[in-house]
C-alpha cells in the first residue's frame, strides 16, 4: 500500500505535483489564470531537477499543443495546462491530437470565456471543446483533481484507448482554495502509472514511419472518424478499470458518476465539479425536513455515462440538471441535453428541469441551491415544472 | 523494409487502418505522383548553369536529378512547378515555361 500524507494545498498546487509524480518527458506551456500556478510550480520542478521534463516555453497555446502534439507523436509522455481562452486558442491542436491518436494528458482550469472580460469560474471554456475527441474527467475537489490527472495518464495512454485526456478543476474554486489533500509517495504512482511505451514513435528510427497524413477526397478519412468513436468507446471499461484500481490503491472511490442519497430519492440534482458539495450539504439539510433529496454527481463528461446516470436516477419524481455553461439558442445547457437525452428510454418520463448557474463566477449560494431543491419537491407532487430553462439567481 | 501492402485499402474496415492514420513506412511519397498538378516547368540552360546545386538543395520536392554531383534533368514525375528552383537560380540559368501548348513536344 502506498504512503500517503495529508497536505493543505491548492489544487493547482496538487495537480502541479500529481504531473511530477507522472514524470511526462516533456511539457509546453503558456501561462493563463487561473492555471497559472500549475505551470510555474511545474516549472520549478523542472528547474530544481526533482522532474526530468524537457520544458518548453511557447508563445501561445496553439504553440503549446502544437508543440505536445510533435512531442507526443516522437514518443514521449506529454502532459500540459490551460484554461479557458487558451483553451480556445487550442481548438484545432485539439481535435489534431485526439485524430493522430496522442495519449497527451491536459489539465484544464475551468474558466468563462470572454466578452465580457471575466476570469472565473464557469464551465464555458470544456463545454465549447467537449466534441474535441478528448476524454473529460471533472474534479469537485483538488484532492479530485490530484486523483484524476493520475489517473488520466493511465486511461489516455491505455492500449484499447490512446486518445488525449483533459483533467478538469474549477477555475479559483478548486485551483486557488486550500483544501485537504492525501497524496501518495512518488514510487507508489511512478509504479500505478508505469512507464510508456508508445507506438509509432517517430523517434523509433528503426520502425520509420509517417505522422500527418492526409485522408481526403475519397479517402478513409470516414473510416478513421469512426475508429475514434470506437476508441472512446472502448474507454468506458478502461475508465472504471483504472479508477477500480486507483481506489483499490488510494482508499478513495471513483465512478462516471457519484450519488449522494440516491437510494430512496424523490428528488435529484444532476451536477459537475465544485458546485456538487453545496448541493450535497443543502440536500442533506433538506433531508431534515422530511424532503428526500439526492445527488448526482458526474466526474467522466466524455465519454458521457448515460447508462451509469439513466440508472442513477430510475425511481425519482423530478430532476434538476444545474448548467454551468450555455448553449445558447439550444434546449438548454450542455449537461441538461445530455441528461435529457439519457432519460429518453427511461419507462416513466420525469420533468427535468435545467438551471443555468454560476456563469463567470457568479455566487451560487445555498439559498440558491435550496430554491432549486424546493421546486423540485413541489414538482415531484405535481406542480407544474417552469417551461424552458432558469437562470438561477439571475435578476 | 518490405513496402506496405496497401492493395484491399478501399475494403479495410474502420478497425483495419493504422492508429492515427499514421503510414507504417517513410519516403513513399516516391509513389505519389505530383507532377500533374504543374502549369509551368523548368527549363535548365546548362551553357550559363555553373553546377552551383543551389536548385537542388533548395527544390521542396527533391525533384532535381543529379549524376556525379552535377544537375542533369528534372524528375518532371514529382515537380508541382513551383519555381522555387528558377527563383533560387543565382545566374537565371532555369526558366519557367508554360506547361501545354508552348512545349516544342506540343508544337
Ligand atoms: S541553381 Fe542554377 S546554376 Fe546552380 S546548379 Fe541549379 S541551374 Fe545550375
Ligand atoms: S519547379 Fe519547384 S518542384 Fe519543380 S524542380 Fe523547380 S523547385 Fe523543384
Amino acid at each position: 500500500m502506498p504512503t500517503q500524507k495529508t497536505i493543505a494545498a491548492t489544487g493547482n498546487t496538487v495537480v502541479a505535483e500529481a504531473m511530477r509524480q507522472c514524470a511526462p518527458d516533456m511539457m509546453a506551456a503558456y501561462p493563463i489564470t487561473p492555471q497559472t500556478t500549475i505551470v510555474e510550480e511545474f516549472a520549478g520542478f523542472v528547474a530544481k531537477g526533482r522532474v526530468h521534463t524537457e520544458y518548453i516555453t511557447v508563445e501561445s497555446e496553439h504553440s503549446a499543443m502544437s508543440a505536445c502534439v510533435g512531442a507526443s507523436a516522437a514518443g514521449a509522455r506529454v502532459m500540459t495546462a490551460t484554461s479557458s481562452q487558451g483553451l480556445a486558442l487550442m481548438w484545432e491542436e485539439l481535435h489534431i491530437a485526439s485524430g493522430m491518436r496522442l495519449p497527451i494528458v491536459m489539465a484544464n482550469a475551468n474558466r468563462a470565456l470572454s466578452a465580457p472580460i471575466n476570469i472565473h469560474c464557469d464551465h464555458s471554456d470544456i463545454m465549447g471543446a467537449r466534441d474535441t475527441g478528448w476524454i473529460t474527467l471533472f474534479a469537485e475537489t483538488a484532492q479530485e483533481a490530484y486523483d484524476n490527472t493520475i489517473m488520466a495518464i493511465r486511461i489516455a495512454e491505455h492500449p484499447d484507448v490512446l486518445l488525449p485526456t483533459m483533467s478538469c478543476l474549477d477555475g479559483f474554486i478548486t485551483t486557488h482554495s486550500i483544501d485537504r489533500v492525501c497524496i501518495m509517495d512518488d514510487e507508489s504512482v511512478a509504479g500505478f502509472v508505469g512507464e510508456y511505451t508508445p507506438q509509432n514513435a517517430l523517434l523509433d528510427i528503426e520502425n520509420p514511419v509517417t505522422h500527418g497524413s492526409f485522408a481526403g477526397l475519397g479517402g478513409p478519412f470516414f473510416e478513421f472518424k469512426k475508429s475514434q468513436r470506437m476508441a472512446i468507446e472502448r474507454s468506458r471499461a478502461v475508465i472504471n478499470e483504472v479508477g477500480a484500481e486507483f481506489s483499490e490503491l488510494s482508499g478513495r472511490p471513483f465512478g462516471m458518476v457519484e450519488t449522494w442519497g440516491m437510494e430512496d430519492a424523490d428528488v435529484a440534482v444532476v451536477v459537475i465539479g465544485s458546485t456538487a458539495g453545496n448541493v450535497r450539504h443543502v440536500a442533506r439539510r433538506m433531508r431534515e425536513s422530511g424532503i428526500k433529496a439526492g445527488v448526482v454527481k458526474i466526474r467522466c463528461f466524455r465519454p458521457f455515462p448515460y447508462a451509469e446516470l439513466a440508472e442513477a436516477l430510475s425511481g425519482v419524481k423530478a430532476v434538476a440538471v444545474m448548467d454551468r455553461a450555455e448553449s445558447f439558442g439550444a434546449e438548454g445547457g450542455p449537461l441538461f441535453l445530455e441528461v435529457r437525452s439519457a432519460l429518453y428510454d427511461a419507462a416513466e418520463r420525469v420533468p427535468v428541469i435545467n438551471y443555468i448557474y454560476g456563469l463567470g463566477g457568479s455566487d451560487v449560494r445555498l439559498e440558491l441551491i435550496e430554491t432549486v431543491l424546493n421546486d423540485l419537491s413541489e414538482i415531484a407532487v405535481g406542480a407544474q415544472a417552469p417551461t424552458g430553462l432558469v437562470y438561477l439567481g439571475s435578476r | 523494409m518490405s513496402k506496405w501492402d496497401i492493395s484491399g485499402l478501399n475494403e479495410w474496415k474502420s478497425d483495419e487502418f493504422p492508429l492515427g492514420a499514421v503510414i507504417p513506412e517513410s519516403g513513399n511519397s516516391r509513389d505519389y505522383v505530383t507532377g500533374g498538378w504543374r502549369s509551368q516547368r523548368p527549363e535548365r540552360n546548362d551553357a550559363t548553369c555553373t553546377q552551383c546545386l543551389i536548385c537542388w538543395i533548395m527544390c521542396p520536392d527533391s525533384a532535381v536529378n543529379t549524376e556525379d554531383e552535377k544537375v542533369t534533368t528534372f524528375n518532371l514525375r514529382h515537380c508541382k512547378g513551383c519555381g522555387v528552383c528558377a527563383n533560387q537560380c543565382p545566374v537565371d540559368a532555369i526558366t519557367m515555361v508554360p506547361e501545354g501548348c508552348d512545349l516544342p513536344e506540343v508544337k
